[in-house]
């Protein structure tokens, strides 16, 4: 019925299109007139009016009809017959007469509820014509009323003009709203969870086992939700990764820049690029069955225990894939210096290790720091790899051999399977959640700033 | 035609109009060619840029070279210190011979031979770094200092050279971007001092400056006239007429007219100088 409803609206508004653009046009073909904006202008304006408020209120209507139709059929039954039912059970009468209006009915359903599922589809029914109903008349308004406005002097060009605005300003702030919602969910349940459990344990406490029994039968340890060794774990792959990632990266971004033939630039570059393009997945199967077994390996012969999915597989793995960010940043940091900075250099006699390394490194410096920050956010985040590389116990060492926990792996394992909102396990997730963000945003914010200040110097 | 029925050259201009700066005096030098241009071609890829240059810069001397835009003085002046090996599409042929001995030689050191010839660039473009910083860059890439007191001096000096010690000394660590135009410039000047080169290269140095840091500049090319070799390019016939003991006339590639100042603004030999010096064209 929606769809029906939309595509009726749809047309009207073509309608609009059509009607207002042949008035223009057919203003405008009189000699000596002469119309305020384009008669494509006017069009827009009509259509936009007939359309838009039309399509809006279809979208609620269909938003709120069920939730309005359950209310109404609820209160048909007596009062003292749902007195006695939790939320749980209501719902499942709901659910009952929802399915029956749908034609599947399960055993001998009382005649009650039989009765309040036949009003269920005689509403439905009354209540899609008057969709489309209320829908076409809205965009027919629209249109007579936006019609009756134009004439030779009507500004469609300027109210054409604002609308788009406003449109962009709306969606720009449901962005923002998006991002205020997922930040305000993550601190009211983080703040659920440090009312459970005292924020300094999570801070401070050194053992993480958040196993706790859900049912009471269950066998499962007491819990301890002290989230440093899961932090330290963290911290030791992002650093393996950036250890990995940012000779590599820079060394290539120094070559790309400054020594490659621009052949040769036209066609590595583009293939280091698509590193940063191979699924997160794909590299965690890379991590698991090459590089982990081989780094066991390799240890084993020189007489050394490396676990199976030992921090350096997993971090080793997270380097390769951050290479691409830092090396395409700081080509891009390293090639925005200008050129009169290395002529300058080499009028002195510099030679270009020097000039690179005196001159030009210095001047990109900023924008490259920027970058690695981006990259040390990115590898902090950074989910899938681990998950399926890193260990899953959160042990307190920096040793790369052994296996270490992250945090996303951690939240990850939190809400994987059989979830409960309110137990400390979960909501760990949360807290946990909350300090990864915080940790990013707190880079990435630093990283821009770095960067903006750069980009001060040259323009 | 005879010499009434001309316009008034741009020599005659820049005389009346130079009560500011010092009329540059005739000859000062030493007589000695410092640099000797002997069938100087230059390619950029398929597109010929100099066809057979042939021009003695001499020695404490102000040698200005003037044309049209694109007419090669440029690509010339940049053949005096090889910058032209950093474009890649760019080949030079002939010789270039400093002191007896071709610049384009294989067994030369562009390094050295940059050090000895100087350069200093149309836009201002000191390093993003301390003054200090900026004239101690050179005399530290090449090891001219054994410490510190060193590298001292040979800052201040040059900077007293480049006049620039009196505004700069008390912010010797502050950036040198946050300088003026003009006093970038004479940054540059003095970084390119402070390597100690026996030539200096001005492309276009005041084409980015406002007329009274362009007069400054102009004053400090006079005094740098006794200790080092100038080859300047300039836009400017006037600056031309002022600042230069010669004066190079290129057009299209080719070098039509070399000699005094004063005879090529007052008296070319060139139906071409003439049209160019009294602004028929370029």
């Amino acid at each position: 019925m929606f769809g029906t409803t939309a595509l009726a609206i749809l047309v009207l508004a073509i309608v609009g299109f059509i009607l207002a653009r042949g008035f223009a046009t057919s203003r405008a073909a009189v000699d000596g007139t002469k119309l305020n904006s384009l008669p494509s202008y006017y069009g827009t304006y009509v259509a936009l009016w007939t359309g838009v408020p039309a399509l809006l209120l279809i979208l609620l209507w269909s938003a709120l009809q069920e939730k309005v139709l359950n209310t109404i059929v609820m209160g048909t039954f007596p009062d003292e017959m749902l007195a006695g039912m939790g939320t749980g059970q209501l719902q499942l009468l709901l659910s009952e007469i929802r399915s029956i209006a749908g034609g599947r009915i399960f055993g001998e359903p009382a005649p009650e509820v039989l009765r309040a599922a036949e009003m269920l589809i005689t509403m439905q029914n009354s209540a899609d014509y008057a969709m489309i109903v209320v829908g076409c008349a809205a965009a027919v308004l629209g249109l007579v009323f936006t019609r009756s406005q134009l004439s030779n002097d009507f500004r469609a060009r300027t109210r054409v003009e604002s609308f788009v605005k406003v449109a962009m300003i709306l969606c720009s702030i449901f962005a923002i709203l998006v991002t205020v919602g997922i930040v305000f969910s993550l601190l009211f349940e983080s703040y659920r969870f440090f009312q459970m459990v005292p924020w300094y344990e999570f801070f401070f406490g050194l053992s993480w086992e958040p196993q706790i029994p859900m049912r009471d039968d269950q066998v499962a340890g007491a819990g301890a939700f002290g989230a440093v060794p899961v932090f330290l774990g963290t911290i030791v792959v992002a650093t393996i990764a950036m250890l990995f990632a940012t000779p590599i990266g820079l060394l290539s971004a120094i070559y790309m820049a400054e020594y490659a033939t621009p052949k040769f630039r036209d066609i590595v570059k583009p293939i280091l690029e698509i590193l940063a393009g191979i699924p997160t997945v794909v590299y965690g199967f890379f991590a698991v069955l090459t590089v982990a077994p081989a780094l066991r390996q390799m240890g084993a012969s020189i007489g050394m225990d490396v676990a199976a999915n030992s921090a350096l597989a997993a971090g080793g793995v997270m380097g390769i894939m951050i290479i691409p960010f830092i090396s395409s940043l700081s080509d891009d940091a390293l090639r925005a210096v200008p050129h009169s900075m290395r002529e300058g250099s080499y009028g002195l006699g510099a030679t270009k290790a020097e000039t690179i390394t005196a001159v030009l490194f210095p001047a990109a410096l900023p924008g490259i720091v920027g970058g690695i920050l981006l990259a040390v956010s990115r590898a902090i985040g950074e989910t899938m790899i681990v998950v399926m590389a890193a260990g899953l116990i959160a042990s307190l060492t920096v040793n790369p051999f052994s296996a270490v926990t992250t945090v996303t792996v951690q939240i990850v394992t939190l809400l994987i399977g059989d979830t409960e909102f309110d137990s400390p396990k979960t909501l760990a997730a949360f807290a946990l959640g909350l300090v990864l963000f915080v940790a990013t945003l707190c880079l990435n914010v630093l990283a821009l700033r770095i960067v903006q200040k750069y980009r001060e110097k040259y323009d | 035609m005879s010499s009434e029925s001309i316009e008034p050259t741009a020599f005659e201009q820049a005389k009346d109009s130079s009560k500011v700066t010092v009329q540059a005096s005739p000859s000062a030098g030493t007589g000695k060619a410092k640099m000797k241009g002997r069938k100087v071609t230059v390619f950029y890829g398929e597109k010929q840029a100099l066809f057979d240059v042939d021009i003695d810069i001499m020695e404490n001397e102000v040698t200005a070279l003037i044309g049209p835009s694109g007419c090669g003085k440029s690509t010339f002046l940049r053949c005096l210190n090889r910058m032209n090996d950093v474009v890649d599409i760019c080949r030079v042929h002939g010789e270039i011979i400093m002191d007896g001995k071709d610049i384009y030689d294989r067994d030369v050191d562009v390094v050295h031979l940059r050090a000895r010839v100087g350069m200093v660039f149309q836009k201002p473009n000191p390093f993003p770094k301390s003054i200090y910083e900026n004239v101690a860059y050179g005399p530290r890439i090449h090891g001219l200092t054994r410490n510190k007191s060193e590298l001292d001096e040979i800052v201040e000096t040059s900077l007293q050279k480049a006049g620039l010690w009196n505004e700069a000394k008390d912010r010797l660590n502050q950036p040198g971007t946050g300088l003026s135009g003009g006093q970038q410039q004479r940054l540059c000047i003095a970084r390119a001092i402070a390597v100690a080169p026996e030539v200096i290269l001005m492309d276009e140095p005041c084409s980015a400056l406002d007329p009274i840091a362009t007069a400054k500049i102009e004053d400090l090319i006079h005094e740098l006239r006794e200790n080092y070799t100038i080859a300047i390019v300039t836009h400017s016939m006037q600056q031309a007429a002022r600042v230069s003991q010669k004066t190079a006339f290129f057009h299209l590639g080719n070098l039509v007219e070399y000699g005094e100042t004063e005879q090529i603004f007052t008296n070319p030999k060139e139906e071409r100088t003439q049209g160019y010096i009294t602004g028929r064209f370029g």
